[in-house]
């Protein structure tokens, strides 16, 4: 059985719901080459950054990464905003100038995606021992994959985390893959929690495709940085559904190995299958959830390709000085 | 002559390189791809712009060496294995990346050769693609290359063109000292007349792709082909110059930069990088320093802005130095 109430129950899938469907309307708006840049999509881990943000207010802080999509609107970030920073509107999240891999809200505790894989959890210690000096029971979490638990300043930040006795929470991703190599390879054959409790922190594992095992396991490390204790980290596993970037060929992946993941291990689907074993509520609520997700989507994206672009004036704007 | 984009130029010249010395091995991400993955398909990726394609499939996996995401220990490993004796090509995945390595670059390798008394070789290059154009943003775009031509003991080749990305990465494989190499990422799709068998281009000597009378116009990488542009666009209005592609900025040709201002009287400069402590002011600096007799008119610098690079696809378009803006400046020299 679960502890959440069915309203937190409906909000978990619909940020989940959101999350999917912004990312797969992404991935075929990009094919038809309206949009720049790189764009990671988070298609598959839903669960992960639902699953931890939902024990979190604006008050507390994420850093994202170059998957940061879910993430941000796990956090609350605005999706209508989001699609149109994607687009380069200057109505976007940051006004154009960031795109898909610097979607911030600062305000909302999103600290910003990053473009540099490790670039995130030093700032995350930092948001942390702010919490800390304002003494104001907030937390501040990273998120980082398999690829950033092989940064230096990963395991840098780590040990300043345990050293400092910070909230921070590292929630470390194994999608499998470091870019377009596989962790098994690239990680050393060494788990990654094991690395991460070696620093003295408790590890909470999780199943990344279960918004509930990610939940509880994120329950109690946020818990135990929250009441003082220093950090802690949240290890779950699951792999992405698309390429490291759009436009990837992913032949280093088996034909079957999406399509498996799809059938076997989808976060909503396993969210729907638990609703529904454990009776936790009408599934006809879910559905109207999936509508309404379907028509912000919609409008996200017709209100993205309408909205005021940028002109060369806006360039050496927020820089400070210009020469 | 066979026409050949830049990328497979400079993919030949690992192949040449690889073939004539055993010592010579690729260490980054991604640069063969697949290892650990799913499909077992090792060398299926060649490097995110496919530079590195095919080498692990004719050289071996011990000579094409996939990383973790750790670009502190990609250039350390390159280093401490070019003071071991062999010839690394490490390849860091964007030249913004230099950021998460900079000491093993800049406090490591570019002062052994000092630091230990002339006693020591670090036969190593590092690759990279760089700039702005592909609405990559600020952590994806920068140019780099005019803050690492501030370091003694580092030689640093822009190419702007196929055959000098193959001749310049040759002599780069061949140099004793450690060489940055940054491959811009709209010259990999650029073609030219590029030969099958391997050549050097020497470092330190520059190009010159157009030869005129009115003014000199310096241009590093990517904005050689936007001078050119540029200077053919003002040849219907009888305006000839010179255009000076150095091809490494360190060393740096000035010998030909000199000439041909003391021949033209007049100087543009045109950089992708922002204006500051960078190669425009860098060169006008040697120009008023050793050539100021020959100037008559005030040099003109066109650069990107002081700003980050931006996202959004006009916002880019406005960032990047375009041929109108140096045929702008190229006209107010001679005004």
């Amino acid at each position: 059985m679960t502890n959440l109430t069915e309203q937190q129950l409906v909000n978990a899938y619909r940020r989940m719901k959101t999350i999917r469907e912004f990312e797969e309307r992404l991935h075929i708006e990009i094919a038809t080459g309206q949009i720049a840049g790189f764009t990671h999509l988070y298609a598959g881990q839903e669960a992960i950054a639902v699953g931890v943000c939902e024990h979190l207010s604006d008050a507390d802080s994420i850093v994202s990464t170059h998957r940061g999509h879910g993430h941000c609107i796990a956090k609350g970030a605005d999706v209508l905003m989001m699609m149109k920073e994607i687009w380069g509107s200057t109505e976007g999240t940051c006004n154009g100038k960031g795109g898909s891999m610097h979607i911030a809200e600062v305000g909302r505790g999103i600290l910003g995606a990053n473009g540099i894989v490790g670039g995130g959890p030093p700032i995350g210690v930092g948001s942390a021992l702010a919490s800390k000096l304002k003494k104001n029971n907030t937390v501040a979490l990273s998120f980082g994959g398999d690829g950033s638990s092989n940064q230096g300043t990963t395991f840098e930040a780590m040990n300043m985390a345990v050293c400092l006795k910070v909230p921070k929470i590292f929630i470390m991703e194994n999608n499998g893959y470091s870019e377009n190599t596989g962790a098994s390879y690239s990680s050393g054959g060494i788990d990654i929690a094991a690395r991460a409790a070696s620093f003295g922190m408790p590890v909470f594992e999780a199943d990344g495709s279960d918004f509930f095992s990610v939940y509880e396991a994120a329950e109690k490390a946020i818990a135990h940085s929250r009441e003082g204790n220093g950090p802690s980290v949240v290890y779950a596993t699951m792999m992405r559904y698309f390429g490291h970037f759009e436009g990837d060929a992913q032949l280093y992946r088996a034909k079957d190995e999406v399509q498996n993941l799809r059938d076997n291990s989808d976060c909503l689907d396993k969210f729907r299958a638990r609703v529904a074993d454990d009776k936790l509520m009408d599934l006809a609520v879910l559905d109207t959830v999936d509508e309404e997700v379907m028509a912000l989507i919609e409008q996200s994206v017709q209100e993205a390709k309408l909205a005021p672009r940028g002109t060369a004036a806006d360039v050496t704007t927020d820089v400070y000085i210009n020469y | 002559m066979p026409i050949k984009t830049a990328r497979d130029a400079l993919n030949e010249a690992m192949f040449h390189e690889f073939a004539r010395d055993p010592n010579v091995f690729a260490i980054g991400e991604d640069i063969a791809g697949g290892r650990g993955g799913s499909s077992g398909d090792i060398g299926c990726v060649g490097g995110i712009f496919g530079v590195t394609k095919g080498l692990v499939a004719e050289f071996g996996e011990e000579r094409v060496i996939d990383t973790p995401i750790s670009e502190s220990a990609i250039v350390g490993a390159a280093a401490g294995a070019a003071l071991s004796g062999m010839r690394p090509v490490a390849e860091i995945m964007f030249a913004d990346f230099f950021g998460v390595c900079l000491d093993q670059v800049m406090n490591q390798i570019a002062k052994f050769r000092y630091m230990f008394g002339g006693k020591s070789k670090c036969p190593l290059v590092i690759r990279c693609n760089m700039g702005a154009g592909y609405s990559a943003a600020a952590q994806h775009s920068q140019t780099m290359y005019q803050m690492m031509t501030a370091i003694p003991g580092l030689k640093v080749v822009v190419p702007s063109n196929a055959y000098d990305a193959k001749g310049l990465l040759i002599s780069a494989i061949q140099d004793d000292d450690p060489v940055l190499f940054f491959e811009h990422k709209l010259l990999y799709q650029s073609e030219c007349e590029v030969p099958d068998e391997a050549y050097a281009i020497p470092f330190g000597e520059a190009a010159m792709p157009r030869e005129g009378e009115h003014c000199t116009v310096v241009a590093f990488g990517q904005m050689v082909n936007v001078a050119a542009k540029a200077i053919d666009s003002l040849q219907e209005q009888g305006i000839t110059c010179d255009l000076i592609d150095p091809r490494t900025t360190s060393p740096l040709d000035e010998e030909t930069i000199l000439e041909s201002v003391e021949a033209t009287g007049r100087l543009v400069v045109v950089d992708e990088s922002p204006p500051r402590c960078g190669l425009t002011g860098d060169i006008a600096g040697l120009v008023a320093d050793k050539g100021f007799s020959s100037l008559q008119a005030p040099i003109k610098q066109v650069t990107a802005p002081h700003s980050p690079v931006p996202f959004a696809a006009e916002l880019e378009a406005a960032y990047i130095p375009k041929a109108e803006d140096v045929a702008a400046a190229i006209r107010e020299t001679l005004a």
